[in-house]
């Protein structure tokens, strides 16, 4: 039987805003898929986003959502998961949103090892307001900011949120849909704070300057570039020039997360009065 | 039983109004001359079960306070100029999300780093125009230690009567000072809670107007699912760009606090009964000008002095009265003159208003105040 996304969509908020090919509906429903298979509560379960296309994605499923400001998803979902530490907490964005405004808000709850699951799509650009460049957008490309090719260097996500203190880092990538909701399942159950990349496209204002001459082009490249970090053990350097690796990269269950341990916190303070 | 009485400074003194309140969620980063506030919560927050974050900026306070409470949690941030500049944006996410919530803002010179330890009252207008759009504003004014206390706990039942932030802003001196205080008893301050849903969950809209000004919010994670947005949005919380939706909402949610002036402008009257000429003073400037009304009555001017407690909404209504009557208004702030254009506006042309502004890290002196007064001829 085909799977029901329907039960966990609010009913009448379709269609999408989201252009023919983008990326962000599969991510969507992926993330259905997980919600399904973890039987998640949904009149407990809070999806926090910024602002951009892909922080669209909350206002379509049928739980608490909470469409913030730009950059600011980290930061009101902490204190949503702070004063009700009982409810699943998943935030989603793009990598704008993510890691330019609200890089700082994102780094710190990595550190903070608070137990959220934060889902970024990464497809190199400010999709919503035309395709600008963002910290993710690869040297040299074109965005409607760097007519002459994109100066800055660019972040990886991945190796941004293990430094900052994330204990669960996952990518996925758009191509690969049914693995999707596999790795972002995984993230949820992780205790402490998950990210889940998921390099996306946007054919719209990056796939068009750059070339890409279709939607199903752009998925290839995503085809090819992804290396699973099983496989990428059995290869070479030179065989991984250029590649993306994906699955679970980072994983540590030793460390207490951030409400656990504020609970303590209460204990001392009571146990003190 | 004896009330519960100590010798406190202002910033301690709005921490415990803030828990007699039933703040169970504080969100912050630090800031001089605020940091009491944070300190005195994080030792008594989590004895009471709350919550206690230090957040990595006054944005992501703002906002883990926004979050907090869309869980039910009753909220409060402190900070001071600088950190009130940040909070701007999601101030105005609380504004048309239509969060409760209390900032409690420290004035210290400005703009920017300025005078972190001076006093000063330049913050007024930032509370009421700091973020962009329309919206309504509410701000309360200590002068007292007492009042820390006291208007804290205010805020609180305002933000939940009004389902919008309440600003709370005391000079660095109120602050500061030190003054015997009594801790309130239960009942003493009237403790309003938050609206709730009466409608089971499939009939909630977070913004239904069927219930008043002010809809019921629900609880996230209480059984109720609902969206949340910072774009305008119709009554079941979804966007809209609809002309007459839009419109309609904006206008709602300024009329809240509009048509319930009455209901939350409070002031206080000093002398005012024969007065011609009429201090209009706040915070730590109108200790000064109530001293300085006594030795201008002993002096033979018939002065008083009209307090403001609540700058905004601006006690219009009152102001007019007495421009109506009087010789003039004398007003000393510790800016360039904020409220005085507060004032203009409501003598509008019948009195003159004569200004006494301190930006220099000084507060005012009764004997400056004494001379304006005698200027109103
Ligand atoms: C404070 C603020 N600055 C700028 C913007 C404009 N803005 C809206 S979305 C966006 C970029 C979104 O990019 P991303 O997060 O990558 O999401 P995408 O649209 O690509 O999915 C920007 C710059 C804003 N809404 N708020
Ligand atoms: S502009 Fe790009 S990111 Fe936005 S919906 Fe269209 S394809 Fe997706
Ligand atoms: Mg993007």
């Amino acid at each position: 039987m085909a799977f029901d996304y329907e039960k966990y969509l609010r009913p009448g908020k379709l269609p999408h805003i989201w252009c023919p090919g983008c990326g962000h509906g599969i991510v969507m429903k992926g993330l259905i898929r997980a919600m399904d298979t973890l039987k998640l509560d949904m009149k407990n379960t809070a999806i926090v986003s910024g602002i951009g296309c892909a922080s669209r994605l909350p206002g379509y499923i049928d739980c608490c959502t909470l469409h913030t400001a730009h950059g600011r998803a980290a930061a009101f979902a902490t204190g949503v998961k702070m004063a009700k530490p009982e409810m699943n907490v998943i935030l989603c964005g793009g990598d704008g949103d993510g890691t330019a405004i609200g890089g700082n808000h994102f780094i710190h709850a990595c550190r903070r090892n608070i137990d959220m699951t934060y889902i970024i799509m990464n497809n190199y650009i400010y999709g919503m307001t035309g395709g600008q460049f963002s910290p993710c957008t690869p040297t040299g490309h074109k965005a409607s900011t760097t007519p002459y090719g994109n100066p800055d260097p660019n972040f990886d996500i991945a190796k941004l949120a293990i430094g900052a203190g994330a204990t669960f880092v996952a990518r996925g990538t758009a191509f690969h849909a049914n693995q999707i909701d596999k790795l972002i399942a995984e993230a949820i159950q992780h205790k402490g704070f998950s990210v889940v990349e998921i390099l996306d496209d946007c054919p719209t204002t990056y796939g068009r300057r750059n070339k890409y001459k279709s939607v199903i082009e752009m998925m290839n490249r995503l085809k090819e570039v992804a290396v699973p970090v099983k496989a990428a053990e059995k290869m070479t350097a030179e065989q991984l020039q250029g590649k993306v690796l994906t699955g679970v990269l980072y994983k540590d269950d030793s460390k207490s997360d951030y409400t656990t341990e504020y609970a303590k916190i209460i204990e001392r303070a009571q146990a003190k009065k | 039983m004896a009330k519960k009485v100590e010798f406190l400074q202002g910033n301690e003194a709005a921490a415990h109004g803030a828990i007699y309140a039933g703040c169970n969620f504080f969100g912050g980063y630090p800031i001089t001359p605020s940091t009491e506030v944070s300190e005195v919560l994080s030792i008594e927050l989590p004895k009471i079960g709350g919550k206690f974050i230090q957040m990595e900026d006054e944005i992501g306070a703002m906002a883990a306070c926004l979050g907090a409470s869309l869980t039910g949690a009753k909220v409060l941030t402190s900070t001071s100029g600088p950190g009130l500049s940040l909070k701007q944006e999601l101030i105005g996410y609380g504004c048309i999300a239509e969060i409760p919530c209390v900032v409690y803002n420290v004035m210290r010179g400005g703009p920017s780093t300025g005078m972190p330890t001076g006093p000063s009252q330049s913050d007024v207008m930032c509370a009421k125009w700091g973020t962009h759009g329309d919206h309504a504003t509410i701000a309360l004014m200590p002068a007292s230690v007492q009042e820390c206390y006291d208007m804290t706990a205010e805020a609180f039942s305002l933000a939940e009567k009004y389902r919008m932030p309440v600003h709370v802003l005391p000079d660095e001196i109120v602050a500061h000072m030190r003054e015997r205080i009594e801790f309130r008893e239960p009942g003493e301050i009237e403790i309003t809670p938050r609206k709730a849903p009466t409608v089971p969950p499939e009939q909630y809209k977070p913004y239904d107007t069927s219930f008043g000004d002010v809809p019921p919010l629900a609880d996230f994670g209480s059984g109720y699912r609902y969206h949340v947005t910072g774009l305008n949005k119709m009554q079941d919380g979804f966007p809209t760009t609809k002309a007459e939706v839009v419109q309609a909402e904006e206008e709602r949610q300024v009329r809240k606090v509009d048509a319930n002036i009455d209901d939350i402008v409070k002031f206080e009257e000093y002398m005012l009964e024969d007065a011609d000429v009429v201090v209009v003073a706040y915070g730590s400037t109108s200790r000064s000008a109530r001293y300085a009304v006594n030795v201008a009555r002993e002096q033979g001017v018939k002065a008083g002095m009209f307090r403001i407690k609540t700058f905004w909404p601006f006690p219009d209504k009152q102001i007019k009265a007495l421009a109506a009557k009087v010789k003039g208004f004398v007003i000393p702030e510790m800016n360039l003159g904020m409220c005085s254009i507060e004032l203009e506006r409501c003598a509008q042309g019948k009195v003159p208003v004569l200004g006494i502004f301190r930006v220099d890290g000084e507060p005012i002196n009764p004997d400056q105040i004494v001379e304006k007064i005698k200027e109103v001829k």
